[in-house]
């Protein structure tokens, strides 16, 4: 902690960190009381970490198809938790490698998602005229096409990759985004300091950029948590649909082959149950996260009258 | 919404007439930019869909033969029947023409016209879908009713989690999981498909219904929370209003105020979200259909998907954007008719 | 207090229970309305006195206590079971409120929003409703027909004058004004408080009119008091306290809105250097100290009462006991 003799000597920079570390400070304060918020959390930091950590606690050769660690579509054991899939491979390590996956096409589909869509928003609430209407136009109209479709035709001209799905979510979960962030830019715009800053000379750039854009971030970042929640369930869908690159182990890849092996007739729960529950507890996590973050942000929905 | 201007305090009568007519005017005006814009995406999509899918690699012919022994003048003189070596620009103005005729050509793999195969797969969607939104509408809208009336009590509290858990659920693992407990374990009800073999007349009507149960289970659990989530939150914004305020100092009980005031008056944007939200629900059967074996159109698309069947699949793929489209049309139509204040 | 007496106030305390703890809205308020009469409650933003407002007929949040005594015709408000509340809400009671654009329904005709409480009430046949909704529209200086009429089809004053026939629906024997001019432009906000002035004279109801305008409240109303920080620091009849302030809060208060003409308001414009203390941190003593211009050395000390300062007037101001409080007006603008 600096003290306040400190601050008022420092330069206007570090003036803004302290005011930026304070404002984080407050926000943290907040959100710590939102339970739900801090479940989803520390769930979150659960999965990352065993994302991030899942090199070392299964080992790539677990995951061998051809040599195999277990005998296939065995019961849980004491060497395998969850049993074996198809190709004896151990269910619990399929899961534990399956974090990666989802979280990394949630994320990159989030990004590319969030960034396309914010940019757009923010022209169309700024610009008027002809810009506004084409982008909106654009954007009603990858609303109205199933998604989904959209995915399956790119992944057929892509190949099936994990690359492929990230860009088949990213390219089709921008509209949302783009109308949440165009109607903030409007009501940004719509005050009165906005007009002030173009009195005195601002570019569009400087305006979208210093006024626009810091009033916008926060619905982005509630948006982006809550995003990367249904980027994750699609990703599983696109998996279960088998537009998914078969050598990886994704959750919804891994529901599929439990199908495809009849587990379902032949009640193999230890196959299908694990992870659909990592999908749930994962998308759970994020929407808890989110819907904390929004909270925080827009004090209408803390402080309601009774 | 600026009222109009503060200062005028005489009846107006002279103008009246003239804002009548104008208001027709810009009813036709405002139904003409709607019915205008929604032509403009349909058309957009049907030549979305001729493009998305001339790019899918893979030879239709070799798709639709698939399995069956063929000459190679067989083939060519299949591909001279579907068009597939003519103009890239001719066949595109060949499926515009067809489109307009709601023709979409023959199913590779049903050998049977698209449209007819739409219109044969559409009940049973639409007895799914249909079933499943009212009961996921009504489940949704009570239970956000409730919640935001008692905001922050307990069973707010547990209702909001459990809907935030199921929506979290991939409808897909959900529907293996019932068909695991309540078929192939309890054995209450059927694995797949729409009825059984033989039952007919009167006696279909149960068997269809008992055929249901599990999809419709499966679609309302991962659709309800929407509907609560959406009803709740309009509540509650609603309930922080001031008219609010006055309706209680008007002397109403609560429940009257609820049912009278605040209810009404969210309800508005609810219902329009759920009727454009209704578009996609007919697409997002998709998953629930193949897991049930549903015979309607989502079942019908992955089947299509996978051969890759191309008309059907461009069929569908219209059909279910146009389905979109329509119900934002409705939408848009029907606001300004139940809600005063965007009247145009 | 004679028989005529409509509402009676008695050391009213209102508080907030909020994250941080307990903040006080109102504290130890009493004032009394007889039939008839009009009373201008004035204070800036943040003072207690909407609150003051919703309190009369218990409108406030679950998250506010109320102690003290609010007596409505002899009965207390805080006590009453919630039928009897109920009852004596709008019929008894009603109140216009500020903005009436939000305090409308905004998807109702605004005929089915002035019958309501006549429905709910008095048990009205429609034909019967129908023609008094006519009769209140055009004793406002609307025409009948506009009972068809959305919120949203009418302008502001019209609005306004929709939630005054409102409030007379069901002939209440106190009407609560709630800054009923705040929203709208000074034309129409003459317009309207004339109407508000001649229909309650007419109908002999006691009118309760808070604002932050305290020229609009001495226009209109026989007495005023004054409130700061949750509490009256002056009362007496309206010219004497809009003219002749006692306390200093009540001079920066009638000098903040310039006389029009007068060079000398115009040279020297009142007002009040910063802002109203934090509810839930108040000042020590006299809670305007740390503002006040006249402060004296004990003022952070002593807690002033309502003390009398002549001429059926009160005030809660350590200057009232001496002779100095004569004065003060003239001091407080030279020393501001």
């Amino acid at each position: 902690m600096t003290a306040p003799e400190t601050i008022s000597t420092s330069s206007p920079r570090r003036l803004t960190w302290a005011r930026r570390r304070r404002s984080a400070a407050q926000f943290w304060q907040q959100y710590r009381r939102n339970r739900g918020g801090m479940f989803g959390l520390v769930v979150l930091l659960l999965f990352v970490a065993t994302a991030l950590l899942a090199p070392w606690i299964v080992g790539q050769d677990a995951l061998s198809v051809t040599r195999p660690p277990g005998a296939p579509l065995q019961g849980p054991s004491q060497a395998f938790l969850l049993g074996t899939d198809r190709s004896g491979r151990s269910v619990l390590d399929l899961i534990i490698w399956g974090s990666r996956v989802s979280l990394t096409v949630g994320f990159w589909a989030t990004f590319i998602s969030i960034t396309f869509g914010a940019l757009l928003g923010i022209a169309a609430g700024h610009f008027h005229g002809w810009i506004s209407t084409v982008i909106m136009r654009v954007t009603d109209w990858f609303l109205v096409m199933p998604s989904l479709v959209l995915g399956v035709a790119l992944a057929a001209v892509l190949g099936r990759s994990l690359t492929t799905i990230i860009i088949a979510i990213g390219v089709t979960a921008w509209p949302t985004t783009a109308r949440l962030v165009r109607a903030q830019t409007l009501a940004v715009e719509a005050r009165p300091y906005i007009e002030r800053a173009h009195a005195l000379g601002g570019g569009h750039w400087h305006v979208m950029s210093r006024h626009v854009l810091p009033n916008v971030m926060p619905i982005v970042l509630a948006q982006t948590t809550l995003m990367v929640g249904t980027a994750i369930l699609t990703e599983s869908t696109f998996a279960f649909l088998g537009l998914g690159d078969p050598t990886t182990a994704s959750w919804g890849g891994t529901i599929q082959a439990a199908r495809d092996v009849g587990a379902v007739s032949a009640r193999m729960w230890w196959y299908i149950l694990p992870p659909g529950i990592a999908i749930v507890l994962v998308v759970l996590a994020f929407t808890l996260c989110g819907r904390a973050i929004e909270g925080v942000l827009n004090p209408k929905l803390r402080e309601r009258r009774s | 919404m600026a009222g109009p201007a503060d200062t005028d305090l005489v009846p107006h009568s002279p103008e009246e007439g003239v804002r009548d007519r104008s208001g027709l005017y810009s009813t036709a005006r405002y139904v003409g930019a709607r019915l205008g814009g929604s032509l403009v995406s349909l058309f957009a999509v049907i030549v979305t869909s001729f493009f998305l899918f001339r790019i899918i690699p893979g030879d239709p012919v070799d798709a639709m033969t698939h399995g069956r022994p063929v000459s190679i003048e067989q083939k060519q003189q299949l591909r001279r029947e579907f068009g597939l070596d003519d103009p890239l620009y001719q066949q595109f103005l060949d499926y515009l023409w067809g489109v307009v005729r709601l023709d979409f050509g023959q199913s590779f793999q049903f050998s049977r016209p698209v449209t007819e195969l739409i219109g044969e797969r559409l009940w049973p969607t639409l007895l799914l879908v249909g079933t499943a939104v009212a009961i996921s509408a009504l489940i949704g809208l009570t239970l956000g009713v409730n919640g935001a009336w008692r905001h922050g009590s307990t069973s707010d509290r547990v209702n909001t989690g459990l809907a935030l858990t199921l929506w979290s659920v991939p409808s897909f693992w959900l529907g293996l999981i019932l068909i695991v407990v309540f078929s192939s374990t309890l054995g209450w009800f059927p694995t797949s498909g729409m009825r059984t073999e033989g039952v007919s007349g009167w006696e279909a009507v149960p068997d269809v219904a008992h055929h249901m149960v599990l999809p419709v289970v499966t679609l309302v659990a991962v659709l309800y929370a929407q509907y609560l989530m959406i009803m709740r939150s309009s509540l509650l914004d609603e309930m922080g209003s001031d008219y609010i305020v006055t309706a209680r100092a008007k002397g109403l009980r609560d429940a009257l105020v609820r049912r009278r005031h605040a209810v009404p008056n969210a309800l508005l944007p609810t219902v329009t979200l759920i009727f454009v939200n209704l578009g996609f629900v007919v697409f997002g059967s998709v998953l629930v259909e193949t897991i049930f074996s549903w015979p309607g159109l989502g079942q019908l698309f992955y089947s299509g998907l996978n051969v890759p069947d191309l008309p059907l699949v461009q069929g569908l793929f219209v059909f279910f954007s146009a389905a979109v489209i329509l119900m934002n049309l409705l939408a848009d139509l029907l606001y300004p008719v139940i809600d005063p204040r965007v009247r145009p | 207090m004679t028989d005529s007496t409509v509402l009676e106030v008695d050391d009213l305390s209102v508080t907030y229970r909020s994250g941080s703890g307990e903040v006080p809205a109102v504290r130890g308020v009493s004032f009394g309305i007889a039939a008839g009469e009009k009373l201008g409650l004035a204070g800036e933003s943040g003072c207690g006195k909407s609150t003051m407002a919703l309190a009369m007929l218990r409108l406030l949040p679950k998250s506010a206590r109320m102690t003290g005594r609010i007596l409505f015709d002899g009965d207390d408000v805080l006590d009453m079971t919630w039928g009897r509340l109920r009852a004596v809400r709008w019929a008894g009671a009603s109140i216009v409120f500020q903005g009436a654009m939000h305090s409308l329904n905004a998807v109702q005709r605004i005929g089915t929003q002035i019958a309501e409480p006549m429905y709910l009430h008095e048990k009205v046949t429609e034909s019967e409703a129908q023609r008094r909704v006519g009769e209140l529209l055009e004793q406002v200086g609307l025409p009948t027909r506009r009972a068809d009429a959305f919120p949203h089809e009418l302008s502001g004053g019209q609005r306004q004058r929709v939630m005054i026939a409102m409030a007379l629906a069901c002939n209440p024997s106190l009407i609560i004004a709630d800054e009923p001019t705040t929203a709208l432009d000074v034309m129409i906000q003459a317009q309207i408080l004339t109407l508000i002035e001649s229909l309650v004279s007419e109908h002999g109801i006691a009118l309760l009119m808070i604002s932050h305008d305290l020229s609009v409240l001495a226009d209109t109303c026989d007495r005023l008091a004054i409130m700061y920080a949750g509490r009256i620091v002056e009362e007496g009849p309206s010219q004497r306290v809009f003219t002749s302030p006692n306390h200093p809060y009540s001079a920066a208060l009638s000098t903040a809105f310039p006389t029009i003409g007068d060079p000398a308001s115009r040279r020297n414009p009142g007002g009040l250097a910063g802002d109203p203390p934090d509810p839930a941190d108040l000042p020590t003593g006299c809670a305007f100290h740390p503002r006040c211009p006249s402060r004296l050395e004990h003022c952070s000390s002593v807690v002033p009462e309502l003390w009398p300062a002549g001429d059926d007037t009160r005030a809660a101001c350590v200057l009232t006991l001496s002779d100095q409080g004569r004065s003060l007006a003239s001091t407080t603008k030279e020393t501001v």
